[in-house]
């Protein structure tokens, strides 16, 4: 079964309501689908917030997924791809000892390597920080491992799609004229 | 001019603005204000004190079933408010559209584990179409006309206003709109017109066509539709448990019910059409048992409002989503008019093999004791052309689902999707508001009646013409009817002692009578018919009784177990 079973990106775009991650998450819980990442954010459009979801599924069960999350009132638009659809991107920070980093002579080819950031130096601990796929970000972790890692954290993915086609903005101009309609 | 008014005044003048005639519920603490507002227009809206929260959801829904308006349920907070939620779940499955309003703490007190507040609109989330928290007075015209709206538009159900005791007691210029659109909801989506061309091509080139229709027909208010649809195309039909009265169950192309305890005809022939054409109707998995041997052979094609459940339980080879009041009669009028007689006819043998071995059984049984069959068609046969009929959960909905002979003015009302006991009787209450010009009957098991059986007091109080047939048979008997058939007749608490009915409903003042032998039967139900105002009718049937056919829960429909 797991290997039928692919890493699908959810976004939801939905109206600012109370309650509406609780609404988005119960359909994935309802459906046994485990959400690997989730991140909400305020969307380009005033008033309109975004979920971008991870989760494995196969494509029968993403796509009704999207179609029970779809189906919330508030919920403006819902669609799923796959990694080939969209970019993306995670960011990670790494606290690590400072002296054990001083230690090793390999910092600097590792920052460049992965093109991460130093965000905070102190006598105690360094703050690094990168962003890029979910392996590249484990791989810098492997790569500081032996430093001792203090703290690590990841956030959830954000992606954009590839596509050249708006569907949000059409959506939206798509309802606007409905509305037009309705009240003549 | 600005003319400042309390929350709760506002919130009776938004239920006036939408047309509101009747409200079911229950007084407490944070809901008074909303009471005592409603109050000085009860010449305009009547309400209707349940005898428990449950009882005023069940009401209401038998209420919008029977008048196809939007039902209405006022309740206070913490238990009041969570005791709403097997019916919000029960509407929810059977799209009935609701607006149940809830009082609730001050909004200083939100959270705080406060006197009587839950977390109403966390619970209810999963078994609503939408729910919303009001905070101030000003939201609620806003909310009211968007509740309304949301509850009737599109696949109707249930929606919940959790509003705080604050917003019912601040002052607020009151302006009521109607809500017309919401920019995120689509009720109607728009139908595809190369889709509808192609439905055609199929209907027109199929050989063994079979239409399954359901309720989806009837809140539509489709019934003529699918009239011209059927008579046009000459296709046999049949209907869910929950579309039984979309057509008149006399009509010679309607083939009776699907699913579990359906037709043996249309059951088997859902497995050897070569075109299924579903109309308003969802799957559900009483209906395919299971679903990977569900019409293979065939292809589909799925008309329904609500574009989540296409190709969600069982894939369609087309798939159109709109109002079936609008896609059908695009499809009819593309048809060329056809009969398909060997077809119907092949149906013949199999409506004989279920008239042998199951109808003449249920009808005619060879012993003293009565069936719970013969009872509801006798009821069928006796009762007049305007009627609403409820049934209540277990053998004694099955008997009724198929032995009442349903027809768009003989509407049959059950609890389908959640299959909840004590739905009866309550509902039959709001039918009886609902539609005042029917006869009212109420069809329930022992069990069930047990669970709302205190809403006799709600009769009582206003004189409801509500029949209450109750069909007792001493034990939970559907759940009996599988110890029997699946566990060697172990009757793991299935059985049960019962009170004196006739004198319990006789302590409500409501006549009541019991019948256990056949010779009495006829006149005594007779009688209980022509009474004016409510009347029991309680009938000792056979305590040992079964409904078949019956398909094993998750079983192929072929696999149909017509007798023990
Ligand atoms: C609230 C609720 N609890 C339990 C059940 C499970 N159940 C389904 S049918 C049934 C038996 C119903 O007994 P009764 O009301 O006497 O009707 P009968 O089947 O005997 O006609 C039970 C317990 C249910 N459907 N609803
Ligand atoms: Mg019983």
């Amino acid at each position: 079964m797991d290997t039928e079973k692919t890493l699908y990106t959810v976004t939801v775009y939905s109206e600012n309501q109370v309650g509406l991650l609780n609404q988005v998450t119960i359909v994935f819980t309802r459906r046994q689908v485990n959400i690997e990442s989730l991140t909400v954010s305020r969307s380009a459009i005033p008033g309109v917030h975004k979920f971008t979801i991870t989760a494995y599924a196969d494509e029968d069960t993403i796509r009704k997924v999207v179609n029970q999350i779809e189906k919330r009132v508030d919920v403006l638009k819902a669609w799923y791809y796959t990694d080939d659809e969209i970019i993306f991107q995670e960011v990670a920070l790494y606290k690590v000892p400072t002296d054990s980093l001083l230690d090793t002579s390999t910092i600097e080819e590792m920052v460049r390597r992965f093109n991460a950031r130093i965000l905070e130096v102190n006598r105690t601990y360094t703050v690094i920080e990168m962003s890029g796929h979910q392996d590249e970000i484990q791989a810098l972790y492997e790569n500081l491992e032996p430093t001792g890692i203090l703290q690590f954290v990841r956030s959830g993915r954000i992606a954009i799609t590839k596509s050249t086609v708006e569907r949000l903005s059409d959506f939206l101009a798509e309802m606007e004229r409905r509305k037009i309609c309705i009240s003549r | 001019m600005e003319e400042l008014i309390t929350g709760a005044e506002a919130m009776a003048r938004a239920l006036k603005a939408e047309a509101v005639d009747t409200v079911f519920g229950y007084p407490g603490g944070y809901i008074m204000a909303v009471f005592d507002a409603l109050f000085a227009y009860k010449e305009e809206v009547t309400t209707i004190l349940t005898r428990h929260e449950q009882g005023a959801v069940h009401a209401a829904q038998g209420y919008a079933r029977a008048s196809g308006k939007v039902g209405v349920v006022l309740v206070t907070s913490g238990p009041g408010a969570s005791n709403i939620v097997t019916g919000a779940a029960d509407a929810m499955l059977d799209s009935t559209p609701l607006v149940i309003i809830a009082g609730q703490s001050g909004v200083d007190k939100l959270g705080s584990d406060s006197f009587q507040e839950t977390d109403l609109i966390g619970i209810t989330q999963p078994v609503t179409k939408w729910n919303y928290q009001i905070r101030t007075a000003a939201e609620i015209p806003w909310a009211i006309a968007r509740a309304f709206y949301i509850a009737r538009e599109g696949r109707p159900g249930p929606v919940v206003l959790d509003c705080s005791k604050d917003a019912q007691a601040e002052k607020v210029d009151f302006h009521y709109e109607k809500c017309t659109f919401i920019r995120s909801y689509q009720p109607y989506p728009s139908i595809n017109e190369t889709k509808i061309a192609q439905a055609a091509e199929w209907i027109n080139s199929a050989e063994r066509p079979l239409a399954i229709v359901g309720q989806g027909v009837q809140l539509g208010h489709a019934q003529e539709e699918l009239l011209q649809f059927i008579e046009k195309s000459g296709i046999p039909v049949a209907t869910t448990l929950m579309g039984r009265s979309v057509l008149p169950a006399s009509h010679p192309l309607n083939m009776g019910m699907v699913g579990m305890h359906g037709n043996v005809a249309p059951n088997r022939k859902t497995n050897e059409c070569d075109l299924l054409i579903a109309v308003g109707m969802r799957f559900a998995d009483r209906v395919t048992g299971d679903e990977k041997s569900y019409a293979r052979q065939a292809r589909i094609i799925h008309l329904d409002i609500d574009p989540s459940e296409l190709n969600k339980n069982i894939h369609a080879d087309l798939a159109i989503a709109g109002n079936v009041k609008y896609s059908l009669p695009a499809i009819t009028a593309l048809l060329e008019p056809s009969s398909h007689t060997q077809w119907v006819e092949s149906f013949r043998p199999l409506q004989q093999l279920e008239e042998e071995h199951v109808i003449s059984k249920d009808l005619h049984p060879q012993g003293d004791a009565m069936t719970m069959q013969e009872v509801v068609r006798l009821l069928s046969e006796l009762s007049g052309k305007n009627v609403v009929c409820v049934s209540d959960v277990g053998q004694n909905e099955m008997a009724t689902a198929r032995y009442f002979q349903a027809s768009p003015s003989r509407l049959y009302v059950a609890s389908g999707g959640l299959g909840t006991m004590g739905f009866c009787l309550p509902a039959a209450i709001g039918a009886a508001l609902g539609s005042p010009k029917a006869e009212i009957y109420s069809v329930c098991g022992d069990g069930g009646f047990q669970m709302t059986e205190q809403e006799l007091g709600t009769i009582m109080q206003y004189n409801l013409p509500v029949k209450i047939l109750l069909l007792n048979n001493n034990y939970l008997g559907m759940v009996r009817q599988l110890q029997e058939i699946f566990l060697e007749g172990r009757y793991a608490s299935t059985r049960m002692q019962n009170p004196d009915f006739v004198m319990l409903t006789s302590a409500y003042g409501i006549p009541a009578r019991r019948v256990d032998r056949r010779e009495e039967l006829q006149a005594a139900m007779k009688e209980w018919i022509a009474a004016e105002g409510p009347s029991l009718l309680e009938v000792q049937v056979e305590e040992k009784g079964l409904v078949f056919p019956m398909i094993p829960s998750g079983h192929p429909i072929s696999d149909m177990i017509l007798e023990k």
